[in-house]
């Protein structure tokens, strides 16, 4: 306790992480011209790199050895409901703070010349989604928290809608309204907390809250509403296609990258610690839901035709096991959803940039329309090949790693459901290389494909840096694991005791 | 109870009384054609009206005048002063509308404006069923004349004609049910009543009679549904400057009417008035919400969207009175007031910015009217983006800190299924203000339609307007104490 009250010095680093971006966005937004491109997208990328900067010390001065929360900082906010300004992270929150700063610099990068319309509002809102989204991870008040949740449908729905596909307001409204109705569910069951916790919207009170089992389970499906919608888990995922296709590339990114993993740290900040017994005794169907992900969703992305599509459905798989991880209850299988979390951040937003980098040549996302992509971009589809052999789960990738912990723990909790869950090694290599295949070999399939000019250098560095992110974790997990292993671990502790 | 005269307590309505009339002279005397000089008295009116109660608040000036018909306490004080910044921005939104439309060729707008403000305050201040029901005429009667200002537009003139009536009937039915209680209790003072009331020496069926015909007589002047059905018209066919008069400052005067009746007056009798408001609250979520998503007119799907937030109000007041929970008292009536003065601050931008794209011969009353106009005015979109998502109830805009603190109260007086039943509809009323952001974002605009240049005023009270959206969302605190203290201190319980 005293290491970590000193490393969490009193500096507001959390209170910067969350404005930093957000007060960027609003000065592009103010100052950004669009006849003036050049002057947004560089004001831009300074407010995405100081929003990283100010991350930094969340993981130089994290302090591994506790599983309190660090960098906590507090304030009072609504008097008049004892709703708190609550900041604060521990192991399984901090990764995503970094990773969500780190996404909005390849974001800002992947818009750079791609988007010539309204420039200054496409920055600005990702600059504000991504403060937004670094203070879901961060709250430790329940308002607070639900709060920056909703708060972020709001420019996601600008970014569909504006810079989107051609059946861009479709996927918008579709986007917002079932988000919407799982989190208006999840409110009622915040207020519940609050009437039962005498007044408090404090996480940390909630998780010690005792609960007999109608309510628990009650909070808990109102809970699951929201966060299965995001995550999202069969059957509730049909939202996820529609706006992965229609979204512009950036978009797609966020919402592979963070958005998603939402709803996933959703479960293990609210759902499993508050509603333990109900989390136990749901955790049968919580798993059915899962393999079901994993493999009935897997199936569904080989037959897909449209590259994005399949990646988005490959997400529905990949975050399938996920939540897997997390109702087995066991330190391999938590700790693993937690680092195919972050995994799949860095693999499937690769992907999408990667099918962006495709887009924006050819403007059509069909498999179809491709073939033989190699003999005119051989950098690109270097990258291409790595980042579908990690989306497949190949060891020495990030993919794997997290795969293989949850399966470990998987086979560790029943042999059945682990067989069941590797079969999605099988089917991931199946629909990645499959297209890699037929996009990137063979012989050139046409003429506009001839035409194809290779990587320039901003889309190899952007793909280059993921590349790295993909392998380091890939190769040396270790700093990742460390972070979380001791808050993991108490979680399961609070998991295991029964709140009857 | 004081018997006693004290005019210092009634200052604010003498003092409007004393200017409204000045200026009316003053305005028969002007010659200038847009009535400038009568249009900043009015607005220095409304200021030094706001000094007097911003004074007398902080003074503490509270206390029962004319032998208890005029009540004034912290309550009034904050209505009151919310109605004088209602009326001001409505008249500065709508003065080159009005201008352009011929309706300033004498100076009535801002004198019967006045006048309709005198009569709200009346209903805010009041302590007996006689200064309730004078107040209500007073300002009706001002209200009537103003939908029918454009003498030589029929869809004006009709709706004038179905305020009127249906306004009349109401009137009926409130002052049905006040000659019901008045001969159940003997009195017409609220405190009287409440007493003859709690002692149960009264004729129960008459005044349970009574009570129903107070709450249609209410439920009319709220736009509550099934009561409702006046309010999509008269919204679609006043003049836009004129449909914000009545839906802005005279909505906060019906819930101060509705607060003294239910809860001061009648307080003993909640387990009658609670299940109808329950009824009146689910109807109007219903109603309000499913109808606004059909209507193709902006105006008319604001006014659907109206009776959809009166639900919520409605909400709030019926969890006051929970049995062994005295503090839930005001909290719940505290969410119900935060939330109406939070909803007419939305209204007043809405229909401001309605106004402000409007031009001679073109009204942008149709939502696709606002077609593309992120291209044209970026500003005006993001604000437009705000006022929608408030209405939503999406945070951090202040309408979701409306919404969380009646379903709060709501949880709290026990309604779950209630509050869950309010989400859901909350749900359908997300689509139809989704549909306005994306007709505003996402829609290419329409070829001339470029907004007239506006005055500086104008657009600056509605940037405050609009920025106030988002900082009362994001700091919610100040403003919900200031209504629970109001509350708590008004009511005494």
């Amino acid at each position: 306790m005293m290491a970590s009250e000193m490393a969490s010095n009193n500096f507001p680093w959390l209170t910067l992480a969350i404005f930093v971006p957000i007060v960027f966005g609003l000065l592009v937004l103010a100052l950004g011209r669009d006849d003036r491109p050049g002057l947004t997208r560089g004001l831009s990328l300074i407010g995405a790199l100081a929003g990283f900067v100010v991350t930094i010390p969340l993981y130089t001065g994290f302090d591994n050895t506790t599983a309190a929360m660090q960098f906590v900082e507090k304030a009072s906010w609504i008097e008049a409901f004892n709703v708190n300004y609550h900041l604060g992270i521990d192991g399984i929150s901090m990764w995503f703070v970094l990773l969500t700063a780190f996404i909005t610099i390849i974001v800002v990068l992947a818009g750079w010349e791609v988007i010539t319309s309204r420039v200054s509002q496409y920055m600005a809102a990702f600059l504000i989604l991504s403060g937004l989204m670094v203070g879901v991870f961060a709250a430790l008040d329940g308002l607070l928290f639900y709060t920056f949740f909703e708060a972020t449908l709001i420019p996601m729905y600008i970014i569909v809608g504006v810079w989107g596909g051609p059946n861009r307001v479709y996927a918008a409204f579709k986007f917002f309204l079932y988000t919407l109705m799982g989190s208006l569910l999840t409110l009622v069951a915040f207020i519940y907390l609050w009437n039962v916790s005498g007044g408090s919207f404090d996480i940390l009170t909630w998780q010690q809250t005792k609960l007999g089992y109608t309510p628990q389970l009650l909070i808990f499906i109102a809970l699951l509403a929201a966060f299965a919608v995001k995550v999202p888990m069969w059957p509730v995922h049909t939202w996820l296609p529609d706006a992965h296709v229609e979204a512009p590339t950036g978009g797609s990114v966020v919402l592979a990258a963070i958005m998603l993993k939402l709803g996933a740290y959703g479960f293990l900040r609210f759902s499993l610690p508050i509603a333990p017994d109900a989390s136990h005794s749901l955790a049968g169907l919580m798993i059915t839901l899962s393999l079901i992900a994993v493999i009935y969703i897997g199936l569904v992305a080989i037959v897909q035709d449209d590259m994005k599509k399949l990646v988005a459905y490959s997400s529905v798989a990949h975050m399938g096991f996920v939540t897997l991880g997390f109702f087995i209850f066991n330190t391999a299988g938590v700790e693993g959803a937690i680092v195919q979390m972050i995994s799949h951040g860095f693999v499937s937003g690769a992907m999408f940039l990667c099918i962006g980098v495709l887009y924006d040549r050819m403007h059509s996302r069909r498999i179809a329309d491709y073939g033989g992509v190699i003999n005119v971009m051989p950098r690109f589809v270097t990258f291409f090949v790595l980042f579908s052999m990690a989306n497949s789960g190949l060891p020495a990738t990030s993919g794997f790693v997290g795969e293989f912990m949850v399966i470990m723990g998987a086979v560790e909790h029943n042999f059945w459901i682990g067989l069941l869950a590797a079969t999605a090694l099988i089917l991931g290599a199946s629909y990645s290389l499959w297209m890699v295949k037929r996009v990137a070999f063979g012989d050139i399939a046409n003429d506009h494909v001839r035409e194809l000019a290779d990587l320039n250098r901003r889309e190899f560095f952007i793909l280059g840096v993921m590349a790295i992110a993909v392998l380091y974790m890939g190769i040396y997990p270790k700093p990742f694991t460390d972070v979380m292993h001791v808050s993991v671990e108490a979680l399961l502790q609070h998991v295991a005791v029964s709140k009857l | 109870m004081e018997s006693n005269i004290n005019f210092a307590l009634a200052l604010p309505e003498i003092l409007l009384l004393v200017l409204g009339l000045a200026i009316l002279i003053i305005d028969v005397l002007s010659r200038h054609p847009e009535r400038k000089t009568t249009f900043m008295l009015t607005l220095a009116s409304l200021a030094a009206l706001t000094v007097v109660s911003l004074v007398q608040w902080h003074d503490g000036v509270q206390g029962r005048t004319f032998d208890g018909l005029y009540v004034t306490d912290p309550l009034a004080h904050l209505l009151k002063i919310a109605s004088y910044i209602a009326v001001g921005a409505t008249l500065v939104y709508g003065r080159l509308y009005a201008q352009v439309r011929n309706m300033l060729r004498g100076g009535e707008l801002y004198v019967l404006t006045l006048f309709a403000l005198l009569g709200q305050m009346v209903m805010i201040s009041s302590g007996s069923l006689l200064s309730i029901y004078l107040g209500l005429e007073l300002m009706s009667l001002a209200l009537y004349a103003l939908i029918a200002l454009r003498r030589d537009d029929a869809v004006a003139t009709e709706a004038a004609m179905k305020y009127f009536v249906l306004g009349a009937l109401a009137s009926g039915f409130l002052l049905y049910g006040m000659s019901m209680v008045y001969g159940a209790t003997g009195h017409l003072d609220l405190q009287q009543v409440a007493q003859v009331v709690q002692s149960g020496n009264t004729q129960q069926m008459a005044l349970v009679f009574g009570v129903v015909f107070l709450v249609a007589g209410l439920a009319f002047k709220l736009g509550a549904a099934p009561f409702h059905m006046w309010v999509p018209d008269v919204y679609q066919g006043s003049p836009t400057a004129v449909t914000l008069i009545l839906g802005a400052a005279p909505k906060l005067a019906a819930f101060a009417i509705t607060l003294r009746l239910l809860v001061d007056g009648l307080h003993g009798l909640a387990a009658d008035w609670q299940p109808m408001l329950m009824i009146l609250a689910v109807l109007s979520l219903a109603i309000g919400n499913l109808t606004a998503i059909v209507q193709s007119n902006f105006k008319r799907m604001l006014a659907y969207s109206t009776i959809s937030h009166t639900g919520f109000v409605l909400l709030g007041l019926l969890s006051g009175v929970v049995e062994g929970k005295p503090g839930a008292a005001s909290m719940a009536y505290g969410s119900a007031l935060f939330y109406m003065l939070t909803y007419v601050l939305t209204t007043l931008a809405s229909f401001g910015i309605i106004m402000l794209l409007s031009r001679q011969g073109f009204e942008c009353e149709h939502i696709d009217d606002l077609k593309g106009l992120n291209r044209r005015s970026p500003w005006r979109a993001a604000i437009v983006l705000l006022l929608m998502f408030s209405l939503a109830g999406i945070p951090p805009l202040v309408g979701f800190y409306a919404k969380l603190a009646v379903l709060q109260a709501l949880v709290e007086a026990g309604h779950v299924t209630l509050a869950v039943v309010a989400v859901l509809f909350s749900l359908v009323g997300a689509f139809y203000y989704l549909r306005v952001v994306k007709v505003v974002y996402f829609d290419e605009p329409v070829a001339e339609t470029e907004p007239v240049s506006t005055p500086c005023c104008q657009r600056g009270v509605l940037s405050i307007n609009g920025a106030l959206i988002l900082i009362l969302g994001v700091l919610p605190g100040g403003l919900m104490a200031l209504c629970v203290q109001a509350i708590q201190s008004s009511l005494g319980q």
